[in-house]
């Protein structure tokens, strides 16, 4: 996984609650046994009609979120379907932060574990956000210093679990950590044998 | 004397091979399920370095979402096609153990678990499926997991987890005739929303849950993430013990008692202390219908879909309502339905098509329905014939299947069309959920089959001669 530091890029504004993965990507698309490609099916029946033509009304489809790189979500994003597909598709699609009130426990998890920033903000402070990104908004994401700073240099911090916020900085791949327990997972074993 | 823990407590504490403050705990697991839709970029992860299964006796595979439930040997879908033959090879190259689409033991994941015995008190168990909640409800802790985590399972044979906090879901009294247990969680999940149960496992408790069948137990636990939480779980009794007598994956005498023993022990201590309890009454509920696009928008049959204005978030409910070609303040009853679908993990067990089966005894599906049954299981499938279920559906004018997870995803040809609506047993109404544009009513079995008869929703209460 590659290491995330800082990341700055322009903000789209989801403005719905309980965003299922069901949505980020349906589940035709779920057939691929491989793990990329997944971009273009992302919300796919929200940014296509059925003739397969772009709907103008839909959020991301507007030109000026063409280059959006973080993602202003509502409560409980991502919830329902286990499938790491929606991540895969998120991340494929572009979308390297993604800041919320709360998200489901399974997408938060997987999320964290393809790399992307997953930013547990107060409902206000997204509403704000998502407002000005109306207009156009570009965030400045500093993870190691847990900070974000809006274009008029206003500055918020965030949290996030240490552990994690150690993962992302230094792109370290779970298993091989796991793999270091190797012991105590055989002494666990043998002891219950 | 020893401080009162929860089921949940002790089974964590039974589990953890390493902990440190600050940080996710490494739990051992005891029983990983795998299905071909989750697992292929994880074995792949494991070839790519040079990885093996670690425990391949803890780990057992199915084939259950892609499957299609008639003409299974002329499947036209390359790409499921290719789906499958990966696991296929998959579970050969890595020594798992594979029920597959011919297979006697194939059936929906978490419908087979617990109809094998893999499924017991205690154990830790996951999948790449959020739906591995149902196991819980034999007091074991079950969590469904993404790729990533499957491939950390199948490598390491355990996993990083945040101690969940408890929430107790407290059952006051007893259900009424014709309500059912998922009617109690569509209610649970009705009144406390689709994301009280984040970051918690949930327990319930209280008579109306002790007088449940364990098929009716596996309802409820099934649809605790959609409640949203990290598992559901039941404590172990009598009842679960009695299910699991006899399983091919248990011992069989002295060890059987031993371990049954064991499985009582787990059960939460009087006095143990959760982190939050709600509490819900039994005999106030009734049959519920989901009128909107998640779990929690349901209502009792009795009632209408919501007034915008008066809605908490009205915008969600307007955009909900416009979805499912609804108006506001329609009645429930006057809804017709052109599909309807029994089967999905959380309704599609022996005592579930044996209910629906009673409701559609000698009656007619109404014209213009299409209503299938789907078993979870070929057990399931076989056992409703030998009692001749599959008659009295196939009479009535359903539509008998083999078994899969079928139309409540619709990732075989089991669709409903766009604009289509149905009555289904499923735990998911999801925009496109059962087909792109299709409209979903959860319901209990016994709803979606008078539903099925009548040809819109009615009180099912109606069907067994309890004045509604
Ligand atoms: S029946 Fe539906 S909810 Fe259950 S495992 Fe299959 S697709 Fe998932």
């Amino acid at each position: 996984m590659e290491p995330f530091k800082e990341h700055k890029g322009i903000a789209a504004p989801l403005n719905r609650g309980n965003v299922d993965t069901d949505q980020i990507i349906p589940k035709q698309f779920l057939k691929r046994i491989e793990r990329t490609g997944f971009g273009e099916f992302l919300f796919f029946h929200w940014r296509f009609d059925d003739d397969g033509k772009l709907r103008e009304d839909f959020v991301l489809n507007q030109p000026k979120y063409e280059n959006a790189t973080i993602l202003l979500a509502g409560d409980n994003f991502g919830c329902g379907s286990s499938r790491e597909h929606a991540p895969w598709a998120l991340e494929d699609y572009g979308f390297k932060v993604i800041i919320a009130p709360d998200f489901a426990d399974i997408f938060y998890n997987n999320s964290l574990k393809n790399g992307i920033l997953v930013i547990k903000m107060n409902e206000e402070q997204v509403r704000q956000w998502m407002k000005k990104a109306e207009q156009g908004l570009t965030l400045d994401v500093d993870l190691e210093k847990q900070e974000i700073t809006d274009a008029d240099g206003t500055v918020v911090s965030f949290d996030i679990p240490p552990y994690h916020k150690e993962k992302l900085l230094n792109g370290w791949d779970d298993i091989a950590l796991t793999l270091l327990e190797e012991d105590a997972i055989q002494a666990f074993e043998e002891k219950r044998a | 004397m020893e401080k009162a823990l929860t089921a949940f407590e002790k089974i964590w504490n039974k589990h953890v091979v390493k902990e440190e403050e600050g940080k996710p705990a490494l739990l051992y697991i005891d029983q990983h399920l795998v299905h071909e839709v989750t697992s292929p970029q994880a074995f792949e992860g494991l070839r790519l370095n040079g990885r093996k299964v670690r425990r391949p006796d803890l780990t057992f595979a199915t084939m259950d979402h892609n499957v299609p439930t008639i003409n299974r040997e002329n499947m036209k879908d390359e790409i499921s096609i290719k789906q499958m033959e990966a696991l296929k090879k998959n579970c050969a190259d890595f020594g798992v153990k594979l029920a597959d689409m011919y297979h006697p033991d194939q059936g929906i994941v978490h419908i087979i678990g617990p109809q094998l015995g893999l499924t017991q008190p205690g154990k830790t168990i996951v999948c790449g499926d959020s739906h591995t909640s149902t196991h819980g409800a034999f007091g074991a802790f079950a969590f469904g997991i993404g790729t990533s985590e499957v491939e950390h399972v199948l490598a390491t044979q355990t996993i990083w987890q945040d101690k969940p906090k408890t929430l107790n879901v407290q059952v006051v009294g007893e259900l009424g005739v014709g309500v059912t247990a998922k009617d109690l969680i569509l209610a649970i999940i009705a009144k406390f929303g689709v994301r009280f149960g984040t970051g918690y496992v949930m327990e319930y408790t209280g008579e109306a849950i002790r007088n449940l069948t364990m098929e009716e137990r596996m309802t409820i636990c099934n649809m605790s993430i959609e409640a949203g939480a990290r598992a559901g779980l039941i404590s172990p009794d009598e009842t679960t013990v009695e299910f699991l007598r006899g399983r091919e994956m248990v011992p069989e005498g002295e060890a059987f008692e031993a371990l049954a023993e064991d499985w009582l022990a787990l059960a939460t201590d009087e006095g143990a202390e959760y982190d939050h309890t709600v509490t819900i009454h039994a005999d106030e509920i009734e049959p519920q219908v989901t009128w909107g696009t998640n779990p929690g928008m349901g209502v009792p049959v009795s009632a209408s879909t919501p007034t915008i204005a008066d809605a908490e978030y009205p915008d969600e409910v307007k955009r909900a309502l416009e979805y499912m070609d609804l108006e506001e303040n329609q009645p429930i009853t006057s809804i017709h339905v052109d599909h309807v679908f029994i089967g999905s993990c959380t309704n599609s067990r022996l005592s579930d098509l044996k209910k629906a089966s009673k409701i559609v005894e000698g009656k007619k599906v109404k014209e213009g329905i299409k209503a299938i049954v789907v078993p979870g299981s070929f057990l399931v499938k076989q056992q409703a014939e030998e009692i001749g279920l599959d008659k009295i559906f196939i009479e009535a004018g359903f539509e008998w299947r083999n078994s899969g997870c079928s139309m409540c995803l619709g990732m075989n040809d089991d669709i409903v069309p766009a604009g289509g609506r149905c009555a289904s047993t499923s735990n998911r109404n999801f925009e496109g959920r059962q087909g792109n544009g299709a409209r979903t009513h959860l319901v209990s079995p016994e709803m979606a089959a008078a539903a099925a008869i009548e040809g819109h929703f009615v009180d099912v209460r109606q069907f067994v001669g309890v004045p509604s």
